[in-house]
């Protein structure tokens, strides 16, 4: 994989910041969009534009066959059995909070459980204190070993007959982490449980199979992959999505409308209710296509050996702390550099034209487990070279002599 | 961008020696604030006698325009009236908009002045004086 040539696909990463050429290590928070998604979301509002599933005329048609064969390319991505398993959503966000307020809230009571564990971001985390809250339902934790990891062992011991959801991140956003799903979910099902997985940091990272998983939800974003913001979905077991009630109602989601009562349109149409974000499922399909054309065996495999190198290029500065475990993480760093706070990193790092994120990432638990306030974090993607880590690296030492004169 | 007109020496003498880190142990409002967006942290402390501010402390996490701001704000509001220090809360709000203002009390703090340049970190300059402005009776925040 060339990544120097994918970078040129990316507009928006040809340009100078603070008078540098810009270097985005940012792409765990949004990743950039490439000229072939922009172009496709451009000739959907310049060709296709009406509303879906409505209209006789020939727009409406174009319009529902554009977001319909989006769905289509979504559930072949993650190898879905069936489109009808995919519900566009606004992202991995609300498609937690889907399945948090229809199915947990109508499936746990009082005595039962839910399990997550320290490192989900809050998307992950408080949808279940709610439901936990409402329904009585016990929120537990599966214990987290120094580097971040988590053992099957405890995992065992977390989940009992009890327990009625369990939901875990696939890639840990902060840590790197890339938690064993599939084997936790054998474990739930073993009691009887549903799988949940956070997949926003590995769906565009990684090949996903929702089939060989076995989880019965999956959630994640299009912003982070390539689409524009605004679009994700829900991937739902059929026998389970039909067995589950709308959150919100209105338009689209219906079969018929009395007066007193009203029933709802089969799946995955009655979780959409409203005009849904058209224009990003077509960009979204985009950026799959997009993305199978470099193959996400290739993406995988670069942002490793990227992801490696810069692991090891940052252990190499004095002082800085690195956080998760030392080897089989995703492409992103997280770190702290000596007595230097995380936003003064930032600032300085921008001053070159390179972007990263400073604070708690949306992971307040994770961060008071790792005893920091705040962290700094640089992520990679395909677009990302040696050479951008190179410059990270560079303005890392510049930083501490910075700091280092200023406060020393 | 210049990195100088942010950091400039005397907010790195007040991130390197922070005046009136600490608590109380006597009689003081508490007043506890956080930066949701980035995870910083202030206690603020006020001691308010006969409508004078006789004391300030501030504990917390933050970053350097954080810190040196709350070692600032609680070094400058000592020894003035509630209306005083609200006077000088509303002058640093100007200063975060751009605004010319002058601290010729506590000259210091117009080392912050740079801060407005740099969008992302108004609100850790402001922390601390939106944990006074809370202290000291007034909702309004900045």
């Amino acid at each position: 994989m060339n990544s120097a040539q994918i970078r040129k696909l990316f507009p928006i990463l040809d340009q100078e910041v603070n008078g540098h050429p810009l270097v985005y290590l940012d792409s765990a928070a949004s990743s950039q969009k490439p000229i072939s998604v922009i172009e496709a979301v451009k000739h959907y509002y310049e060709h296709d534009n009406a509303n879906v599933h409505r209209g006789v005329h020939t727009l409406g048609s174009r319009a529902t066959d554009a977001y319909e064969g989006a769905r289509s390319k979504v559930a072949r991505f993650i190898n879905a059995k069936r489109s009808e398993e995919i519900v566009f959503t606004r992202g991995t966000t609300t498609s937690l909070n889907l399945v948090a307020s229809s199915y947990a809230r109508a499936n746990c009571k009082e005595g039962d459980e839910i399990v997550i564990t320290p490192m989900e971001h809050h998307s992950n985390l408080i949808p279940w204190q709610q439901v936990a809250k409402a329904t009585g339902a016990t929120l537990k934790y599966i214990p987290l070993q120094p580097d971040g990891t988590i053992l099957l062992s405890d995992v065992e011991q977390v989940i009992t007959d009890r327990t009625k959801v369990v939901s875990v991140t696939h890639v840990s956003n902060v840590l790197g982490v890339i938690n064993p799903v599939k084997q936790i979910g054998e474990i739930a099902h073993r009691h009887g449980a549903i799988m949940v997985v956070d997949g926003a940091q590995s769906t565009p990272h990684m090949k996903v199979d929702v089939q060989d998983l076995d989880c019965d939800f999956f959630a994640f974003s299009g912003h982070k992959m390539c689409a524009p913001t605004g679009i994700g979905a829900l991937y739902g077991k059929k026998a389970l999505l039909n067995n589950m009630e709308p959150i919100e109602f209105g338009g689209e989601m219906i079969d018929e409308v009395g007066l007193y009562d009203s029933t709802w349109k089969e799946v995955p149409y009655r979780f959409e209710g409203g005009t849904p974000i058209i224009a990003g499922a077509v960009g979204l399909g985009a950026a799959i296509d997009f993305l199978q054309e470099i193959g996400m065996d290739e993406i995988e495999q670069h942002e490793k050996q990227l992801s490696a190198y810069a692991y090891e290029r940052l252990s190499e500065i004095e002082g800085i702390t690195l956080y998760g475990p030392t080897k089989d993480r995703s492409g992103l760093v997280t770190f702290n550099l000596g007595e230097v706070h995380p936003h003064d990193v930032a600032t300085v790092l921008d001053a070159e034209g390179i972007a990263i994120r400073a604070g708690h990432h949306c992971c307040q638990p994770l961060m008071r487990w790792l005893e920091a306030s705040s962290t700094a974090r640089a992520s990679l993607y395909l677009y990302n070279t040696e050479e951008d880590v190179d410059r990270l690296v560079k303005g890392l030492i510049q930083t501490k002599e910075y700091f280092g004169y200023a406060i020393g | 961008m210049q990195l100088d007109d942010l950091y400039r020496r005397v907010i790195m003498d007040h991130y390197k020696n922070p005046r009136n880190r600490g608590t109380f142990e006597g009689d003081a409002v508490t007043i506890n604030l956080n930066n949701p967006t980035c995870g910083d942290k202030i206690s603020l402390q006020l001691q308010v006698e006969n409508n004078i501010v006789q004391a300030a402390k501030f504990s917390g996490e933050g970053c350097s325009i954080s810190l040196s701001s709350a070692s600032m704000m609680t070094d400058a509001v000592k020894g003035k009236t509630v209306e005083e220090a609200m006077d000088l809360a509303n002058r640093f709000s100007c200063l975060m908009k751009g605004e010319a203002a002058e601290f010729d009390e506590y000259e210091d703090i117009e080392a912050l002045s740079g801060v407005n340049k740099f969008p992302a970190r108004i609100k850790c300059a402001t922390l601390a004086w939106n944990a006074l402005r809370k202290g000291i009776g007034s909702e309004d925040q900045e």
